[in-house]
């Protein structure tokens, strides 16, 4: 017993160790509990709803485009999607089966299904059929009780009712790329499309608007439980443009008689741009739903670069266009007065070249006036002499040419007017004086754009004020301001301002003007203007010995544009236009045609705001009467 | 089943043999420890309910079923006497051991791990039943080993084996958490019993340099586990998932908790296996530091109890008996709670009569009621010898 005692003594002794040590590990386990649910529980409150709430977002409404008459552009349909939830459907194939009867199904589009169902989680809608029409819709209602787990969504497509067009200036949406992908994450939901080019890429942030928040309860495996709260979205804000819808469904289809060519038209007091078209076009529809490869292929390899915006991004030699430039470089630099005359034998030997004028027997005596009238190149051999390239590209650039312009759409290509740093800095070679020569009349280096030119051309129908062309006429609704980008006069002297525009009338106007043919014959819709061929071939010594091949018999890409610039009315001008005629041939002859019906369209649909009053311009009617 | 049957066992050699009538018996009952484990068994039953969304389906009515059986069980065996459940000792061991046997015969394979015997109406999982029997020979054994007999080498070779072949099945299974508790009741049984403390060095010495061999024979869930454990978040979705999730729950329920039927992570299933392994991450979710700490509490009081009805039990057996079962149930709770509360890997114990699982009910139950069996028959006086001739 003794011996039992003590070992029991012995037991109680160590039972109370152990015991002790049971007490200590509950309480590491107490201390536990309270570092958990007291000292970090604030962070683990926050874990938990991090794990359960689940923030949705909710695509915006994109904004509209419209033409400054309220025309659709740009809109939004509805898009109605057949959505199908697995789980509900239970027999997914036999519902397909069912449904193929309402909804004829394609093989492969019922395979993509069943791919889409096996693939994801059963309580995930999967979308069986896009673009429903509203019959489609109304039928698959109607048997509704057959097709369990089918139900129809609404979302937003965006469409170009005038894609043709419209789609260069406008541009399109399509599926944001991983690059776009810049962490707002309205960016990441299905489906949704951003501004790809044109006007949809420029106000692609107004148009987009904000997104919307939902925040639902998931369980682990992401099955929404409940909605906790849902904040609605700030739609897209409108974009109304300046351009005039029939205004530029005009000039498209006027061009349209052509291969490929560009025109523009804008307001010469505002620099609003009222139709900038270029054929040939394409139906930005196309890119909205991802274009497929035949059709991009395509557009791609057409060799008259449908998907250019020829306008703003096709670069071509102004040719006798960029006479002006020179003409008012020179009166404005003091180097030549309007009435001194120069004589043209139908070339200039300068060094060891000789330079031929157009007219191979020359023009004879001309002074400034009758030297555009009849676009005397040899004139302009000896200006372009006399004021040097440096500041006959200063001038340029002035009037807006061989510079990006401040303009509100993505695109445009800033075309050349070289000075000599520019051959040095990139060829390496110093600048030829024979160069300024052929710089002259708007040849060489010397490239420009179509709205380079328009541009031009209001700056010198204006009497000589900045406009800036600009595109878009507010943001937000009617009620929202106007674009209107300041117009500060460029400082040229007015007289000769006025020898310059009197010389772009005598173009239209004289006995012996280039382009008299083409003068508007509507009383008060005349127009001035100017002609331009430009080359794109050399013609050889040997060539010109055997007769300059005619145009017609030349393949197409080695015939010359044909140009021209105009504004009118002559009074009281107010619309500019150019006009680039791809390989279209002689100015006077194929541009010039297309520019007065173009300009006088324009005045009589008589887009522009009423900046001037009525009485002005009927008393500017009346002097040019007179 | 009564006094009869007791004093036949005995044979009738000692001094002060008690013969107790049922009535005497039930009037001997602990009672403190009857109503611990009916809260406990009621608590079981409300986590199963909210469990299960606020329905006794599809946990809590069986579990409810299985409790108020296994209530009935641990009457039974309370109401047994010490004597012949001293008798039995070795026989339950081996039948236990006969089971363990058959698992890995005829075992079916569950959670990736072989476990189970398919009774029909319950899943036996022998190795439960293996620490209660590991329990009752080792207590067996030491009663009828004086200290003087503890103290040399040779008297230990039996215990050992006696632990140590059990633990290896089920490491075979592979069952690495069973196994540890296995090692851990029979240490805690072996230390009260009055091996001295130098050997115990040894033995620990020689398991920690096992270590790196060990490793080589885990598999690899075993030792992403345990990989894991030390850095949960090298894993966040995959095993690193429950502990993660686990800690997060607890840790939202705050000092109050969320309600009864509130807590988000259970129910939103961010919880894995709530019903069991994890039902104390639930509880503390919806019932905060106060629930967690007053479910520890009433644990602490239970095997407080069956400590105190050791030590005061006259037999060494019965003294062995209810400590080594007391600390088979402490090991349950504590290596329950340490592993959702992220401080030991998940090993997979359940929290005993609140986790949901027939094996874990009825261990608990066979447990307490032989506890109850010890203090009923505390003042049972056994010689050290008298049954050691009869084996």
């Amino acid at each position: 017993m003794d011996r039992d005692t003590d070992r029991q003594r012995s037991l109680t002794r160590r039972t109370l160790v152990l015991g002790g040590l049971q007490v200590g590990l509950f309480g590491v386990l107490g201390a536990r509990l309270y570092e958990l649910q007291v000292t970090e529980a604030e962070r683990y409150a926050r874990l938990a709803d991090d794990n359960r709430i689940n923030v949705q977002l909710i695509a915006p409404s994109r904004g509209r485009i419209v033409d400054r008459f309220g025309q659709d552009l740009a809109v939004n349909d509805q898009d109605f999607r057949l959505l199908m939830v697995a789980e509900q459907a239970g027999d997914v194939e036999a519902v397909l089966d069912r449904l193929s009867a309402v909804l004829p199904l394609e093989d492969d589009e019922i395979e993509r299904v069943l791919r889409d169902v096996s693939s994801r989680r059963s309580f995930v809608p999967v979308t069986v059929r896009e673009n429903l029409s509203f019959r489609q819709v109304a039928e698959i209602e109607v048997n509704a009780p057959d097709l369990p787990g089918l139900s129809i969504d609404v979302g937003e497509l965006r469409r170009y009712p005038h894609a043709r067009l419209t789609t260069h200036v406008v541009g399109y949406v399509g599926a944001v790329s991983e690059e776009e992908l810049t962490g707002d994450p309205v960016l990441a939901l299905p489906g949704f499309r951003i501004g790809k080019s044109g006007v949809e890429r420029e106000h692609d942030l107004t148009l987009r608007g904000e997104a919307g928040a939902r925040q639902v309860e998931v369980n682990a495996i992401g099955r929404i439980i409940r909605e906790l709260s849902r904040e609605e979205g700030q739609p897209g804000e409108d974009v109304q443009l300046t351009l005039d819808l029939g205004l530029q469904q005009y000039v498209q289809e006027r061009l349209s008689t052509e291969i490929s060519a560009a025109a523009t038209v804008i307001d010469t007091e505002t620099g609003e741009i009222l139709a900038l078209a270029s054929h040939p076009g394409y139906d930005g529809n196309l890119f909205t739903n991802g274009i497929d490869h035949a059709n991009w292929q395509r557009l791609l390899n057409d060799p008259h670069t449908p998907l250019v915006n020829k306008a703003i991004a096709g670069q071509y030699a102004p040719g006798s266009t960029f006479k002006m430039v020179v003409a008012l470089a020179g009166l404005e630099d003091g180097v030549i007065d309007p009435t001194e005359r120069i004589f043209c034998p139908g070339h200039m030997d300068f060094g060891n070249h000789r330079f031929h004028c157009w007219r191979r027997g020359g023009h004879g005596s001309l002074a400034m006036i009758e030297s555009i009238a009849q676009s005397c190149d040899v004139y302009y051999y000896e200006l372009a002499r006399r004021v040097g390239m440096d500041r006959i590209s200063h001038f340029a650039n002035r009037l807006g040419l061989g510079i990006n312009l401040p303009l509100d759409m993505p695109g445009q290509r800033a075309g050349l007017v070289p000075t000599r740093a520019w051959k040095e800095a990139t060829r390496g070679e110093s600048w030829l004086q024979g160069e300024t020569l052929i710089a002259g009349i708007g040849q060489g280096y010397v490239l420009t754009t179509p709205l380079q030119l328009a541009v031009m051309t209001a700056r010198l129908a204006n009497g000589g004020r900045e406009v800036t062309p600009h595109l878009t006429l507010r943001v937000g609704g009617p009620d929202a301001p106007l674009v209107d980008p300041p117009a500060e006069p460029l400082g040229f002297a007015e007289e000769n301002m006025a020898v310059v525009r009197e010389a772009m009338i005598a173009v239209t106007s004289g006995r012996t003007g280039t382009a008299r043919r083409s003068q508007i014959d509507e009383p008060g819709f005349e127009m001035a203007g100017k002609t331009g061929t430009s080359q794109v071939r050399r013609i050889t010594a040997a060539e010109r010995a055997a007769g300059i091949t005619r145009n017609q018999d030349l393949p197409w890409a080695r015939r010359d544009h044909a140009l021209f610039v105009g504004y009118a009315p002559i009074a009281a001008p107010r619309y500019a236009c150019s006009v680039v005629v791809e390989h279209g041939g002689g100015g006077s002859a194929v541009a010039a045609p297309i520019a007065s019906d173009i300009l006088r369209e324009t005045q009589r649909r008589a887009p522009a705001r009423p900046l001037i009053q009525a009485s002005d311009l009927a008393d500017g009617l009346e002097g040019q009467d007179g | 089943m009564s006094a009869g049957f007791d004093s036949a066992g005995v044979g009738g050699t000692l001094a002060n043999e008690q013969k107790l009538s049922l009535g005497d018996k039930l009037l001997r009952l602990n009672w403190l420890v009857a109503l611990l484990i009916c809260v406990l068994g009621a608590i079981g039953c409300a986590m199963l309910y909210s469990a299960g969304d606020g329905g006794w389906d599809p946990w809590a009515r069986r579990q409810l079923v299985r409790f108020a059986a296994g209530f009935v069980v641990m009457l039974v065996i309370a109401l047994i006497s010490i004597r012949v459940w001293m008798r039995l000792a070795y026989v339950i061991y081996f039948a236990s051991f006969a089971l363990l046997v058959a698992v890995e015969v005829m075992g079916q394979v569950g959670m990736g791990a072989q476990r189970w015997i398919n009774l029909g109406f319950m899943q036996l999982q022998p190795s439960e039943l293996m620490k209660v029997a590991t329990v009752l020979a080792l207590a067996r054994y030491f009663h009828g080993t004086s200290l003087e007999e503890i103290g040399r080498l040779t008297r230990l070779i039996l215990p050992l084996a006696l632990v140590l072949a059990p633990t290896a099945l089920v490491l075979q299974q592979p069952d690495l958490g069973t196994a540890l508790m296995l090692l851990m009741v029979a240490g805690a049984i072996f230390f009260v019993a009055g091996v001295r403390l130098w050997k115990f060095a040894i033995v620990i010495a020689g398991g920690l340099a096992a270590i790196p061999v060990a490793w080589q024979f885990l598999h690899g869930y075993q030792r992403e586990r345990i990989l894991t454990f030390l850095d949960p978040s090298r894993d966040p979705l995959g095993a690193g998932y429950h502990i993660t999730q686990s800690t997060i729950a607890l840790g939202s329920g705050g000092l109050f908790g969320r309600g009864f039927g509130q807590g988000t992570q259970s129910h939103l299933n961010f919880l894995p296996e709530r019903q069991t392994d994890f039902i104390f991450t639930m509880l503390a979710e919806e019932f905060g530091l106060i629930g967690g700490l007053t479910l520890i509490g009433l644990f602490g009081l239970l095997i407080a109890a069956g400590i105190i009805i050791g030590l005061r039990s006259y037999s060494q057996f019965g003294r062995l008996l209810a400590i080594g079962l007391a600390t088979n149930l402490f090991l349950y709770v504590f290596i329950n709670i340490a592993m959702v509360t992220g401080r030991i890997p998940v090993v997979g114990v359940p929290l005993p009569l609140i986790s949901y699982g027939g094996t874990a009910m009825l261990t608990v139950m066979v447990s307490v009621g032989l506890i109850l069996s010890v203090s009923i028959h505390r003042d049972q006086r056994i010689s050290r010898h008298t049954l050691d001739g009869e084996m």
